[in-house]
């Protein structure tokens, strides 16, 4: 199994390890629960150095990026700035979800999923061998990468790396900066403010020590899944893959299908009919915890839970769910559990943002 | 991880107390909730339904995933711990403290057949 540069930082703090796409990676380090609640209340830290960052690099990498992307890399105009984009293959199914950063013209950079990176990794090689031989695409496997979150996450980020503050104190939310050999991304996969920090992996191991020295909660793959469920944020492989497209995914908003430029996929977005649509659910009252394929019936036919738990925050159970698109928010649905068919109101994601709920009090 | 000695265990992680009254008292072990991770919700039996042994009656579902919890014995449920549905959270605190159920178990019940502690522990390392 592949291991991160913060690997026996893991062990030593006594860390549960999994198996998360092939690389060995903290489930938690003894509570998911009470990591969640620091992430959301104060600070908390993700080793994301299983995910990869590829580097593109050269003339044309723009309109490289606007052919390859389902979001609109035009709307990155000033350096620094993030976009968030799906990767779709001809028939629109989804590829992988990705950061894009506009580092300065001619030079972007791609953050993927570690499930998925050597897929990417390979399509996108191929589209440049048939449409941008003069670009180079760089795979950053030199680097780690550590998400730090929480409302009090950018604060303790600077004093225990005090060489962030000069340029990314006035840093902007969905904007990165490059200092020295760090690169400071305000972005995240939790619905709270943060910072994702990309740096050599000679250094990880000691800017993780000080950011627990700083007080931030190292948090595992657990916490992370209920924090990205709570800000209703999709997990590739999970919400959505190849055999849907982001019309059917909630993400109709990173889709540009603008007549004046064309990307992979288009043409089969334009032409597919939706019929289903990803929405969110909770459970009302208690009498289990919604999960991952159960079986939900609407008055406008049957869907699906891609991710379901138990929300620490709003203390019941909430899901994403693949239903039929006539299905609207406020519609109640029941859903299988276990032996039972329990009621559940539709909602629109985010369930909570900042640290408070966005769904109706039941 | 703790499992005390004067307690009986199953291969399916129940523990079992022998109560005065000759009820057993059930609950999950140290190691299972340990397995399971934060606990977060809790369906028991309805006391006064009868259960075959080994049948599964009560529900604990973690942040992680849902587990069945089975009779130990034969016979009639007689109490429920309402308390551990209210707070999951205390069944990993203390498992041995976050009872779930206790039975009144049918004649020919015998608890020497249930493992000790030494039996358990070897049962699952």
């Amino acid at each position: 199994m592949h291991q991160t540069p913060l690997h026996s930082a893991h062990r030593e703090a006594g860390a549960k390890l999994v198996d998360f796409a092939g690389w060995e990676m903290p489930l938690h380090y003894g509570s998911q629960l009470e990591e969640h609640h620091a992430v959301r209340r104060d600070a908390g830290m993700f080793d994301t150095s299983h995910m990869l960052a590829i580097d593109i690099e050269g003339a044309g990498a723009r309109e490289f990026l606007s052919g390859a992307l389902a979001n609109d890399v035009a709307r990155l105009k000033e350096p620094g700035k993030a976009l968030y984009s799906c990767l779709l293959r001809e028939d629109g199914g989804v590829l992988d979800d990705l950061m894009v950063y506009f580092l300065r013209e001619e030079q972007f950079r791609v953050i993927v999923n570690a499930g998925t990176a050597d897929k990417d990794l390979g399509w996108l090689e191929g589209l440049r061998a048939k449409r941008a031989t003069g670009l180079k695409l760089r795979p950053r496997r030199d680097l780690a990468m550590i998400a730090v979150q929480g409302p009090t996450a950018r604060g303790k980020a600077f004093l225990a790396l005090p060489e962030l503050r000069w340029g990314a104190e006035t840093l902007s939310v969905f904007s990165a900066v490059t200092i020295g050999e760090l690169f400071v991304a305000r972005t995240g996969y939790t619905g709270e403010d943060g910072l994702e920090l990309l740096l050599p992996a000679a250094r990880a191991a000691q800017a993780w020590a000080s950011l627990v020295a700083a007080g931030v909660r190292p948090c595992g793959l657990g916490a992370r899944d209920t924090l990205r469920l709570e800000a209703g944020m999709n997990l590739y492989g999970q919400d959505m893959d190849e055999t849907v497209t982001p019309l059917e995914s909630g993400l109709a908003w990173t889709v540009r299908l603008s007549p004046e430029r064309d990307f992979i996929g288009k043409a089969a977005l334009e032409e597919r009919r939706l019929s289903r649509r990803l929405a969110g659910l909770v459970l009302l009252g208690r009498g289990g915890v919604l999960r991952a394929h159960q079986k939900v019936h609407a008055a406008g036919g049957a869907g699906e839970i891609t991710s379901g738990g138990f929300s620490p925050t709003l203390e019941r159970s909430i899901a994403l769910a693949r239903l039929p698109v006539g299905c609207a928010s406020g519609e109640r649905v029941q859903v299988e559990v276990r032996d039972k068919r329990l009621e559940a109101l539709v909602v629109k994601p985010p369930f909570v943002r900042h640290g408070k709920s966005l769904i109706p009090k039941p | 991880m703790k499992h005390p000695n004067n307690l009986k265990y199953t291969e399916s992680h129940e523990w079992i107390r022998t109560e005065s009254d000759g009820t057993i008292t059930v609950g999950i072990t140290d190691h299972a909730q340990d397995a399971l991770g934060d606990l977060v919700f809790i369906e028991l039996p309805e006391v006064g339904r009868k259960l075959a042994a080994e049948e599964a009656c009560a529900v604990v579902e973690s942040v992680k995933a849902a587990s069945d919890v089975y009779a130990p014995a034969a016979g009639e449920v007689v109490a429920v711990n309402e308390a551990v549905v209210d707070a999951p959270g205390d069944l990993n605190k203390d498992p041995y403290a976050a009872w779930l159920f206790r039975i009144k178990p049918a004649a020919g019940f015998d608890a020497g057949k249930l493992l000790d502690a030494a039996a358990y522990q070897k049962s699952f390392s």
